[in-house]
């Protein structure tokens, strides 16, 4: 009994010496874009061990083992952005895990309301703007603590405790698709968080989202 | 749902906390990372730090705080006191502030809201309003409260939401201290009146204080400064509270 149970232990412990092995030296590109959130995305991989790195150069990014796109502010601009640097097709054509975050899943959706712009049609889902029926009761952005719903089974939703909470800050929401893998209510239900083949996206900041945040990050890299 | 939101405000001078903190786990209370960290693993849902320092060239101390605590903590917080222009934003946003927040600069030049927001987004710009009531009308005052200006209170949050404002942060000097309650009676005519959420301050004495702000007062967040500082109110307790008294919170 004893040997099994110290077997056990190690198997763990090799595990997590393993995991942290994998985190120290996965290269993990964070593309580069003129906002704020990105030097927090940057410090929530640093909290969990990893070493990322900032870039916006097309060969940093498709050598990268996981790429990340923590985008905020406006869509045409930011579309703007990555044309202009080429890194448009760069994202299409990457093959390894790719996490789009806030406006990041929503450059990866087909159209958004925002500018009436174009997207990366990675996703075929449309962008839109809230409109609320009653001001008072629901204000545009959508800002603070709303729980997810709806869960699929996901490599990126194991582990999270039941309706968990995550910090949102946005205008402009996805609608449901067969790609949406969880949901938030806030004047109708929208997708909070999108799967399909290597690309995942989540409207929410998990850099500010306390544990659940944390654990959908490490999810991510554990992918 | 979309949760009430419950915020500590630290007090700041030349990067250490002001205002007595009285938490015993704490190995130094004037270290506001050490403060922010606690805060946070007690469940605060976001945190506000108000620089009262007075110089300038002190002022670089207080972006390299906000980076501390931007790697050291992992849920929003907003900075706020003595910034007037776009770069001051940008030193801090970049620094890894959520928001910033300014009071006596917009009221100064109303048009810099726009200009800030333009610049970096709504989401981040909150305008702080300090009110006052004076013969029965509420009005804008400055300075800490101390400085009455002609701005009427309603007129005001309305000009700057129309700005750009993404979030108003309402401090009744008339309560602020008092530990008698919120301001709930503006709070809701502001918080009914726009479409940007409110963050009610100044008054909070009591777990009850909160639920009525939320109830009453229609605000969407209320932020504290002592009564969490000194254990008074401690925040798991509150949300528990307010979980019972069915105020939709983050658990």
């Amino acid at each position: 009994m004893i040997e099994v149970g110290r077997q056990k232990i190690e198997a763990i412990n090799f595990r997590l010496r393993s995991s942290f092995f994998r985190l120290q030296t996965m290269k993990i590109a964070v593309i580069k874009y003129n906002s704020g959130n990105v030097q927090s995305v940057l410090y929530a991989l640093e909290r969990l061990g990893a070493h990322p790195i900032l870039t916006d150069d097309p060969n940093e990014i498709k050598s990268a083992d996981r790429v990340i796109f923590p985008g905020q502010g406006e869509a045409s601009t930011a579309m703007g952005y990555l044309k202009a640097r080429g890194l448009d097709q760069v994202i299409r054509d990457i093959k390894q895990p790719f996490l789009g975050v806030c406006l990041g899943l929503q450059l990866l959706c087909e159209h958004s309301e925002e500018n009436d712009t174009e997207c990366l049609g990675i996703f075929p889902v449309k962008v839109k703007k809230f409109i609320p029926e009653n001001s008072q009761e629901f204000k545009v952005p959508h800002v603070g603590w709303n729980d997810l719903e709806n869960l699929k089974s996901n490599p990126l939703l194991k582990d999270l405790p039941e309706n968990p909470f995550v910090y949102y800050v946005h205008s402009y929401y996805a609608e449901l698709s067969d790609a949406t893998i969880a949901t938030t209510h806030y004047i109708h239900y929208f997708t909070a968080i999108l799967n399909r083949d290597n690309y995942w996206a989540i409207q929410a900041h998990p850099e500010k989202s306390s544990e659940v945040g944390e654990k959908l990050l490490s999810n991510f890299l554990n992918i | 749902m979309l949760t009430k939101r419950i915020i500590p405000c630290l007090d700041i001078k030349d990067g250490r906390t002001v205002k007595g903190v009285n938490f015993v786990q704490l190995r130094d209370a004037g270290d506001p990372v050490e403060l922010a960290k606690a805060y946070s693993d007690e469940g605060a849902d976001e945190l506000v730090f108000l620089d009262i320092t007075a110089t300038v060239d002190k002022r670089k101390t207080l972006a390299e705080l906000v980076t501390k605590v931007a790697k050291a903590i992992n849920i929003p917080f907003t900075v706020g006191g003595g910034i007037s222009t776009v770069e001051d934003v940008k030193v801090l946003l970049n620094a890894g502030a959520d928001k910033i927040s300014i009071n006596s600069s917009a009221v100064k030049n109303p048009g810099v809201i726009d200009e800030m927001a333009r610049e970096f987004g709504s989401q981040c710009i909150v305008v702080a309003i300090d009110t006052r009531d004076v013969d029965g009308t509420d009005y804008v005052h400055t300075h800490g409260g101390r400085k009455p200006t002609l701005l009427q209170t309603q007129a005001w949050a309305k000009e700057v939401a129309d700005r750009g404002a993404g979030e108003i942060l309402l401090t009744s000097m008339d309560h602020d201290g008092t530990k008698a309650g919120f301001a709930n009676e503006i709070t809701s005519e502001i918080s009914s009146a726009l479409s940007i959420p409110v963050i009610a301050s100044g008054g909070a004495g009591n777990m009850a204080h909160f639920k009525d702000v939320f109830t009453f007062g229609k605000a969407d967040a209320a932020l504290a400064a002592s009564i969490f500082h000194f254990k008074e109110v401690p925040i798991p307790e509150l949300k528990s509270y307010l979980d019972q008294e069915g105020i939709v919170i983050r658990k």
